[in-house]
């Protein structure tokens, strides 16, 4: 078990360090930094020292070389714009998303696999219908008009919630959250909303075909033979065999939500990473894309990760290394 | 238990040739197609937009790029209103250069829809080769090319295209490479899938043994086998692409604003949103809606028909 | 149609008539039950023999009330131990399952869910019908594993189905359905999936055991020759209806019914060593589309014109039913 545990540590350390590789490279070629950095009237001999100053004129593989051992050691660099740490700005910015991402796909859940059951236990019923059909409304409107129209509807034609911005924040420990108080959620409860809504359709989808799949099964025929509460059958019984697909989808759809939070962020003027990372692209600000790409590399591989594992904790039948 | 047995030899299509086969399936396939209000809805609504984008110039009632033809005073005007002279009504409103949004919508579809529709071919052209390489070679070239397939796959299509057009600027062209970049992997992955199924089949074996290339193996035998499941995907992925391109355009990095999209239309319509001049975001936005729902309708619905488990 | 015993009617555990289970689907109507009745004493062994699509399961599960949205059960008559199954509740019909009426499932691969131990599994058969603490529901489980030759049960209780073998996951079926000392078990085919040599255990086991409980049992099997070795009756079924029923005994040597022929002549036994095996020729109609009149006419080497006319199930010598009518000794 512990040498699969360190097989795949291994693995996902070689794809970070491609991607490392491949971000690098693509960043290398973006414009250039100096000309926005320097003056109009800078002469050529200005330029050059920034450049230098910068470590720009060296070939590309030393400023690799370079760049992965400051990654190392979390420093990317300061920001062409702010001169702060990139690392640092980032990270400032991190707290915003995170609570987005999770009310998003705690929402998702919460909606989205009651709706799947009963839509797989009753596929004919009317309402499964429209459950299905509003899932195919889910996932194909794109998120920022669903931000868009909830904007026009509850902000604009209601007034009941604002159209931007982050509500007050309390501080937990080193990080400032919005989501613990009624003023934060009103600014929360649109943006998570426009995730969820995509979110929330995929999850019903997944759930619903597990429910189909797993309801004709032996076992659940078997529990019913032996007279247990139709409750237990359907909330032990097939749960547990649902949740399998849905973690696992539910935990990469996490990682999907957290990079997708760009567009909900650039709607909402929520104060995120994504948004940080808009700004830098637009403004060619270099070390803060790539600190906030290879910060999503690392995660969405740590996160494949978890559930991979996760995935072999709840399938009693799936045990890293072990016999069947 | 309860054996259900197809009508037996003698019930077949009426006159009987080498060809019925094949048109037989067509016609069951029409018929189960159809057998969706949805998806015909769906199919219908796509068909009349590529007619309203391709006849846009015909039908519009202004030409919203040609600067002549504007009139500063008329911008912003609500819908259904008039032009000075009553000689042109905006029945979608003007937007902030009193451009007809209902002429700048129509325009606008052109682009979307071209943009869709080309990144989705030239990514299914690519990512199909990729993937039946991939199947008909198997071993360490189907490993390598698979797993160049999934860390694609796995890294969220978003920021790809925005590191690419970042990388390589403004322009249509820029964004067709990037939204093939982010595409072909589905395809690649859906005909590796599907030709696998099919290499392990008796023909490929004897298509082998009869020494015929392997490039016309793939082409003339598997490739045809292939095509339902990639055309489901392709559909969606026309739903994906249009809608990946609005993003991108909303977001800044798409479609340059000379040959605006329905994304760039909503975009540059954002900032009246707020201040109650809604229409010149809300319709475009309608219009991208609608037609991005229909083409999941039918995609959706030609999933559920050439799912292979469907089939008897 | 009726199967008349000679026991009197006080002692009857099961009394079905005229059993009709029909499944609605898009292509039309399956009967896979067509006519059915049964009659079970307490602690009588009924062995209940057909090919797959003969109706043998769906029986089964039309008493259990299991047979899902599509089908639609229907019967003159269906008694179990008092209760009339046609009439009850659903909630009722839900006691008298896994208490007083039980089932065995065929494949014992899926029939333990796989995402729960064993212990959880047993321990909720015990407690949904009746408020039975934990450990003693614990200590029930033990006691039939035991029952049921099963080694160091402790240890079983903590593991998952697929850890455990094809046999030892039916005895673990075998002792679910025992564990609330149920008046009848159906028995699906429950050896079918296993090996020959597990195969003879477990027959001698469940037979042990209903004796000693004064269980009834319904075995549904392929395998005549495999049934016929426990059970004390015998009926054969063929497209949803019965053909044949007697004592095993009678039946074993005076088959009357020419599918029972059939049956009796292609298992392979030491006199028929080196000869072809004997194959009833054809194969089973399509409950979709059942013929006309007797429904193994066109396989009968004894069919005429009238077996277009359906033939009527009729006593045929003490406890002996058949409905053919060229019905009698083989030849």
């Amino acid at each position: 078990m512990l040498a699969t545990i360190i097989r795949r540590l291994l693995q996902t350390g070689l794809v970070v360090l491609i991607m490392s590789a491949l971000v690098f490279t693509a960043l290398y070629m973006i414009g250039d930094p100096v000309l926005m950095m320097a003056s109009p009237e800078a002469t050529d001999l200005e330029r050059e020292a920034i450049r230098r100053n910068l470590g720009l004129d060296r070939p590309l593989w030393e400023q690799y070389g370079i760049f992965l051992s400051k990654a190392a050691q979390l420093d990317f660099g300061n920001s062409f714009l702010t001169g702060e740490s990139a690392m640092r700005l980032i990270l400032e910015r991190m707290p915003a998303t995170l609570e987005l991402a999770t009310l998003a796909m705690f929402i998702s859940m919460a909606v989205g696999i009651p709706l799947g059951i009963y839509a797989g236990l009753l596929p004919q019923s009317l309402l499964s219908r429209s459950i299905m059909s509003g899932s195919v409304l889910g996932f194909s409107l794109p998120n920022f008009w669903v931000g868009l129209m909830l904007i026009m509807l509850f902000a604009v034609m209601l007034g009941w919630l604002p159209a931007g911005g982050r509500g007050p924040v309390e501080d937990f420990g080193p990080i400032q959250l919005s989501l613990f108080n009624v003023e934060g959620l009103k600014n929360l409860i649109l943006p998570a909303l426009t995730i969820a809504t995509a979110k929330c359709a995929l999850i019903i989808r997944v759930t619903r075909a597990a429910t189909r799949e797993c309801l004709p099964q032996d076992y659940i025929k078997f529990a019913r033979a032996k007279g247990l509460r139709e409750r237990r059958v359907l909330g032990v019984h097939l749960l547990k065999n649902i949740m399998i697909p849905i973690v696992t989808i539910g935990g990469l759809e996490y990682g999907q939500v957290f990079a997708f939070a760009v567009v909900t962020e650039t709607v909402f003027s929520w104060p995120g990473m994504g948004k940080l990372l808009i700004d830098s692209i637009v403004n060619l600000d270099r070390p803060v894309v790539v600190a906030y790409l290879m910060l999503t590399v690392v995660f969405l591989a740590t996160l494949n990760l978890v559930v991979d594992i996760g995935y072999t904790l709840l399938d009693p039948r799936v045990r890293l290394g072990g016999a069947a | 238990m309860s054996r259900v047995v197809e009508p037996v030899a003698g019930a077949t299509e009426a006159g009987a040739s080498p060809r019925s086969p094949q048109a037989g399936r067509w016609r069951r396939f029409v018929a189960q197609f159809t057998s969706s209000k949805a998806a015909v809805a769906g199919l219908v609504v796509l068909l009349l937009s590529i007619a309203a984008a391709v006849f846009a110039p015909w039908i519009a009632p202004q030409n919203p790029f040609d600067l002549a033809t504007l009139d500063i005073m008329d911008a912003k005007l609500p819908p259904g209103s008039t032009n000075y002279d009553g000689s042109l009504t905006y029945w979608l409103g003007t937007d902030g250069q009193a451009r007809d949004v209902l002429s700048a919508i129509l325009y606008g579809l052109r682009i979307s829809l071209f943009v869709g529709f080309v990144s989705v071919l030239a990514a299914f052209a690519i990512g199909t080769a990729v993937g039946l390489v991939a199947a008909y070679f198997g071993g360490r070239i189907d490993a390598l090319l698979m797993r160049i397939v999934d860390m694609q796959l796995s890294f969220p299509s978003i920021l790809v295209a925005l590191v690419l057009l970042a990388m390589l600027g403004k322009g249509i062209d820029k964004v067709i490479i990037a939204l093939v970049v982010v595409q072909w992997a589905y395809f690649a992955r859906a005909a590796r899938a599907a030709a696998i199924v099919e290499r392990n089949k008796e023909y490929v074996e004897a298509a082998r043994c009869m020494a015929l290339s392997w490039h016309r193996i793939l082409w003339r035998h598997v490739l045809p086998n292939c095509i339902p499941p990639l055309m489901v995907i392709a559909t969606i992925d026309l739903a994906h692409a249009i809608a990946l391109e609005a993003t991108l355009s909303f977001l800044g990095v798409g479609v340059p604003v000379t040959e605006p999209s329905l994304g760039m239309l909503i975009s540059n319509g954002f900032e009246f949103l707020l201040s109650g001049t809604y229409w010149i975001c809300f319709f475009p936005g309608i219009a991208l809606a609608i037609v991005v729902v229909a083409i999941n309708l039918v995609g959706d619905h030609l999933r559920d028909i050439l799912n292979p488990r469907n089939e008897v | 149609m009726d199967t008349r015993n000679d026991a009197p009617d006080g002692d009857l555990l099961l009394d079905i008539q005229d059993l009709k289970t029909w499944f609605y689907t898009r292509e039309g109507v399956v009967k896979a039950v067509d006519g059915v009745s049964l009659r079970l004493r307490r602690g009588e062994i009924l062995g209940l023999v057909g090919e797959s699509g003969s109706g043998k399961s769906v029986t089964g599960f039309s008493i259990m009330g299991l047979v899902g949205e599509r089908g639609k059960v229907r019967a003159g008559r269906m008694m179990f131990d008092g209760h009339d199954l046609l009439k009850i509740s659903a909630e009722q019909m839900r006691r008298l399952r896994g208490d007083r009426l039980a089932m065995i499932f065929q494949d014992p691969m899926m029939t333990l869910n796989p995402t729960l131990r064993i212990d959880t599994q047993m321990i909720e058969a015990v407690r949904a019908h009746g408020k039975v603490s934990r450990r003693a529901a614990r200590e029930r489980s033990l006691d039939v594993l035991r029952m049921v030759g099963i080694p160091a049960p402790e240890a079983r209780l903590k593991v998952y189905p697929h850890h455990l073998s094809g046999g030892m996951r039916q005895r673990i079926a075998i002792a679910i359905a025992l564990l609330n000392a149920p008046r009848l078990i159906i028995a699906d085919e429950p050896t079918t999936a296993l090996d020959v040599t597990i195969q003879g255990q477990i027959l001698y086991e469940v037979q042990k055991l209903c004796r000693e409980m004064g269980t009834a049992l319904i075995w549904i099997t392929h395998d005549l020759a495999l049934v016929s070795g426990l059970a004390d009756r015998m009926a054969v079924m063929y497209a949803g209806r019965i053909v044949e029923s007697a004592p095993t005994d009678i039946l074993v040597e005076h088959p009357h019914h020419p599918y029972t022929h059939g049956l009796m002549a292609s298992i392979p036994s030491l006199g028929t060593r080196g000869q072809p095996l004997f194959q009833i020729p054809g194969s089973t109609p399509s409950l979709l589309h059942l013929p006309a009149g007797c429904a193994f006419r066109s396989r009968c080497y004894r069919a005429d014109a009238q077996c277009g006319h359906e033939p009527e199930l009729r006593r045929t010598g003490p406890g002996h039913m058949a409905s053919c009518w060229h019905g009698g000794e083989p030849s």
